[in-house]
């Protein structure tokens, strides 16, 4: 893949269009990253967990595909979910399901959530110096049952969380997931814990929002919901243009 | 991974290496393998400063000096979370070590609640600045090193010890742009070890975007004397007047008191409450919204 006329250094890093006027000779250099959109969120509940994402591929101004789900299941209690740069998603799903098998091989068990977590952990450390350009979530059930949500950096910084918003709309879905989940900003209203129907519920209309206000948001959404029964899938159809 | 180096599983990977030296050639495959899985075992020991950890170095420029610290780095899209406000000094009650829990990446929040404080081991606790991903991993690192050496050597590493190792292993990413400063409190010293290869004792240490801020508060109030309250409630203020000053610091404030007997942690508090105290103190009438007559 060489140079290409709408090349990285017209767009700017994010996608944007730069202004049209002469500043001066431009170098292009072959960048080894693009930016194929998409988002991904995930929440935890008591005994469930659920990541969703949008099924959009886009670059710059064209879409690849409207049907290319960001979620991966990596075993029956965990899903990742990766957005960012589609070649580096698919080789880092690639190396985890590798390394998912080795370690069932060696340890004759699966590997538990926390477990996959501090190793995605050290696998995005390892390329610190050229670093996959990916934005993961992993939701899933710990050893308890409980849900968990870890999210993680492009270098490897993670932490547990109990929701989180990553990818394109990140910046517009994390506020609304803290202010109706978190209960984040508003005064005097009650605690209710989070049930499974609500917290879909929620999901569907937060994507739907994101849609409207993020052009790299669209299509179809893909939600995985993680149980103790397995994971169920459900798609939701989003705006197409 | 301690695991695997006790039983001497080594494997030559497919990759070079980083840190590597400036006579071996560094075109690789961009899609080789990073990971670590080791075959048979090696008879080369490890030597205290090895970085337990290989890095795939990209090899898209060419140099005729291919030193691994000289910009070979690709542009990234993306920005790392940064900005801090850590504090730690010493009393007569021990070491007291604060910090802020905002992770900022350029100008969105990433993360409103990160833990900037580490323990190590019961009588020494980490706190941590710079990007969060380097300090996240040099600490588990460090942890792994300390364990190790205290399985070897039947006695714990002293305070200085894990500055001075701390500090070898960061040494070949000299110049990169890692970007780590940590400060080691332990129960009767502080030490700041950082990525340039600093690595000073001393009595107070503030490190991070707000640190000016904290020093301003520090310096006017902190003595050897203070009782445990007051010196908790010293570094918890200066964090406090840090968060409102700095942009990249910022929502709530987690402490830790070190002494012979181990740390323990203070609950984490918000700072919003605190704001609102403070603004009732200074006799200022205020509605919700926060302006004030």
């Amino acid at each position: 893949l060489g140079l290409k006329m709408l090349s990285a250094q017209n767009f700017g890093e994010s996608g944007k269009m730069k202004e049209y006027h002469y500043a001066g000779p431009t170098e292009h250099r072959f960048s080894p990253y693009a930016f194929n959109g998409g988002t991904v969120l995930a929440v935890a509940g008591e005994d469930f967990a659920i990541v969703a994402s949008d099924t959009r591929l886009s670059e710059g101004y064209s879409i690849h595909s409207r049907d290319s789900p960001k979620c991966y299941k990596l075993t029956d209690t965990t899903v990742l979910g990766c957005s960012g740069f589609h070649g580096d998603c698919l080789t880092l799903t690639k190396i985890i399901d590798a390394r998912l098998k080795m370690y069932k091989h060696s340890n004759n068990k699966t590997m538990t959530s926390g477990a996959i977590a501090a190793m995605l952990s050290t696998i995005l450390y390892s390329r610190r110096f050229f670093p996959y350009y990916v934005y993961n979530i992993i939701g899933g059930l710990d050893e308890q049952g409980k849900g968990a949500v870890y999210s993680f950096d492009p270098v490897g910084s993670y932490q547990r969380d109990t929701y989180k918003a990553g990818g394109s709309a990140s910046a517009m879905l994390q506020p609304l997931l803290d202010n109706q989940i978190g209960f984040k900003n508003m005064e005097g209203v009650e605690h209710v814990p989070l049930t499974k129907d609500k917290a879909v519920q929620l999901v569907k209309d937060v994507f739907v929002s994101a849609a409207e206000r993020d052009v790299y948001t669209g299509d179809a959404l893909r939600i995985c919901i993680v149980t103790k029964e397995g994971i169920e899938e459900q798609n939701i159809p989003l705006r197409k243009d | 991974m301690a695991l695997e180096d006790i039983c001497n599983f080594k494997d030559k990977p497919t990759h070079k290496t980083f840190p590597f030296y400036a006579s071996e050639d560094t075109s690789v495959s961009v899609f080789t393998e990073a990971f670590n899985f080791k075959w048979r075992g090696e008879m080369t020991s490890k030597k205290a400063s090895d970085v337990p950890l290989e890095f795939h170095v990209p090899s898209l420029f060419k140099r005729p000096s291919s030193r691994a610290s000289h910009s070979v780095s690709v542009r990234r899209p993306f920005p790392l979370s940064h900005g801090t406000t850590t504090l730690g000094f010493i009393f007569q009650g021990g070491v007291i070590a604060a910090a802020d829990t905002r992770a900022s990446a350029g100008g969105l929040v990433a993360c409103p609640a990160v833990h900037k404080i580490t323990p190590i081991h019961s009588h020494l606790v980490v706190t941590s600045s710079g990007s969060g991903a380097d300090c996240m991993l040099w600490e588990r690192i460090l942890t792994r090193e300390i364990r190790l050496y205290q399985l070897r050597h039947k006695r714990r590493l002293s305070i200085s010890g894990t500055a001075k190792l701390l500090s070898l292993m960061l040494h070949p990413f000299k110049g990169t742009d890692v970007c780590v400063a940590l400060t080691l409190c332990g129960w009767d010293k502080l030490i700041y070890v950082c990525s340039d290869g600093a690595r000073l004792q001393g009595d107070i240490f503030s490190v991070g975007s707000g640190s000016p801020y904290a020093y301003g508060v520090l310096d006017r109030s902190l003595s050897w004397s203070l009782n445990k309250e007051e010196a908790i409630l010293l570094a918890r203020e200066a964090v406090f007047r840090a968060t409102h000053r700095d942009a990249y610091s910022g929502n709530n404030v987690d402490l830790f008191h070190v002494t012979a007997e181990g740390w323990r942690q203070r609950q984490r508090e918000d700072l919003k409450e605190e704001y609102y105290r403070d603004m009732e103190k200074r006799g200022k009438k205020m509605d919700l919204t926060g302006l004030f007559s």
